[in-house]
């Protein structure tokens, strides 16, 4: 479904992704982890094809994210749902709007489908009751969950999530890792998730990465990653928080 | 690098980065001319947003122009014996150049800076990059509505900047230059008289000619600088400067290239 072959990436001379490969199989969710600023919002960004990159391959449902462009990448975006960090809503918009958006103007569907869509998206996770409040007036992890079923509305194949918890309280970030891992059984979309949280990692993660200086340090369940003797996982796990 | 390598990479570059990113800003809406129907509604509301809420300030700046005009032109023409002059020097320095530059400018400071705080803003918080996320065609859903809007917008309100611009010359003619009213009138309307294009007087069309292109340049070029905000608040800060900045500067220099190629 996706994959990425030894891709690099540098903005001025920083190299961010260095040889990066991965691949996610349909159906899976894949999570990475990584120090901050070490570049996994990078990695998603390729996946979407708002950045590209400056060598290698990256390869999301049979189409090269180097070569495609135009009316081709905004259909396969379609596809696609995205997660922002801070949720990315449309500030003059209503939850219900912000829903809408992408069925009204990607889709030709009929004013009643995409109502009946917007209240099925929002009763998936848990906001029907607030869809005419507007952004400025939920809280975050109501942002979170909002922008959730707007990544959500279009039937996406494949989910991408920046930091779901980022923000959040621990109560709010499991309830949000918990409402991903509920959506990824009950849709069977492949997901990609970058996190900081070990929590994220273990409900989200079917196969968990550790990412550091542009390339993947170990991959497997999340479990065995958690657990393996890797040095530089351990430094990473077990540092203290703040 | 030598001394002209570093400026010309600090200077030059960015600016002409800059202008061709406004340049395809601006064909991105030209191209898109036809989504009017699709964008009405939004359409109707910015100019709402450009027009009614920067009217008052458009006819009370150029309302004081009128008078300024009047007082100033009046004195000196008073000593060559000359003050009945003043409506038509009044009317045609508010018609072709003072209304459409002075709105022009008032444009720029309040709307060309709210477009790209608005859109810089929503950069820099990544709702135009959930929107290309989304698929959604950027130039037609945020941006056209804006530059069409104003492209409508500047004229009429330079039209009303005339109207008001010329009264307040007639109020300084009576009060303070001792002329009758009816007659400072009957000057500025003569000074008007001149065809031109489809018979309409060719000083008034200049005006709207240049208010339509102020309009369309302010809208692109706030948009522009939105879009091209980068690093938080101070980003923002940056791209709503350059707006009105770059903005001004425009007006001026296409102001004087449309009054060359118009009265030439």
């Amino acid at each position: 479904m996706i994959k990425l072959d030894n891709v690099s990436k540098a903005f001025d001379n920083q190299q961010v992704l260095d040889g990066l490969s991965f691949e996610v199989a349909d159906g899976e969710s894949l999570v990475i982890m990584g120090p901050s600023g070490a570049g996994k919002s990078v990695i998603l960004k390729h996946i979407i094809g708002l950045l590209q990159a400056d060598n290698g391959l990256v390869e999301v449902m049979g189409h090269d994210m180097l070569t495609i462009g135009g009316p081709q990448l905004q259909k396969l975006r379609r596809d696609m749902g995205y997660l922002f960090q801070h949720s990315a809503l449309i500030n003059w918009l209503s939850v219900f709007d912000n829903i809408a958006l992408p069925l009204r103007e990607t889709t030709s569907l009929s004013k009643s489908d995409i109502d009946d869509r917007v209240m099925e998206v929002l009763g998936l996770v848990h906001m029907q009751d607030a869809h005419l409040k507007f952004p400025a007036e939920i809280s975050g992890g109501m942002q979170k969950r909002v922008g959730l079923a707007r990544a959500l509305c279009t039937h996406p194949k494949v989910l991408l999530y920046d930091e779901p918890e980022a923000g959040l309280d621990p109560e709010m970030s499991s309830e949000i890792s918990r409402m991903i891992r509920r959506l990824k059984e009950e849709l069977g979309v492949t997901s990609v998730t970058v996190t900081h949280s070990v929590n994220c990692a273990l409900t989200v993660g079917d196969t968990l990465a550790i990412f550091e200086h542009g390339k993947i340090l170990l991959s497997g369940p999340p479990t065995e990653v958690l657990n393996s003797d890797h040095k530089r996982v351990r430094e990473f796990l077990s540092a203290p928080i703040d | 690098m030598t001394f002209v390598e570093r400026a010309g990479a600090k200077y030059l570059a960015p600016m002409f980065m800059v202008s061709g990113f406004g340049m395809s800003v601006a064909v991105g809406v030209v191209r898109r001319l036809p989504h009017v129907r699709l964008r009405w509604r939004t359409l109707l509301d910015q100019m709402h947003v450009s027009g009614i809420r920067s009217l008052h300030v458009v006819l009370f700046v150029n309302f004081f122009i009128g008078m300024i005009l009047a007082l100033q032109l009046g004195y000196e023409l008073s000593r060559y014996g000359q003050q009945e002059a003043v409506g038509f020097a009044v009317a045609i320095s508010m018609v072709r150049e003072m209304a459409p530059v002075m709105t022009a400018v008032v444009l720029a400071a309040s709307v060309a800076s709210a477009m790209a705080a608005e859109l810089g803003t929503m950069k820099v918080q990544e709702e135009i990059t959930a929107l290309e996320v989304m698929s959604i065609d950027v130039i037609s859903y945020l941006i056209f509505p804006r530059v069409v809007a104003l492209t409508l917008v500047a004229p009429i309100l330079t039209l009303l900047a005339n109207v008001v611009g010329i009264i307040g010359g007639g109020i300084i003619a009576e009060t303070q230059l001792n002329l009758d009213y009816g007659g400072y009138l009957t000057n500025a309307l003569n000074a008007l008289s001149d065809p031109g294009f489809l018979g309409l007087p060719k000083s008034l069309y200049s005006g709207i000619i240049k208010s339509t292109i102020f309009g369309f340049t302010i809208a692109v070029v706030g948009c522009a600088s939105g879009l091209q905000a980068t690093r938080g608040a101070s980003g923002v800060g940056n791209s709503t400067r350059a707006a009105v900045r770059n903005s001004i500067i425009l007006i001026i220099v296409l102001n004087f290239f449309l009054g060359k190629l118009i009265y030439t």
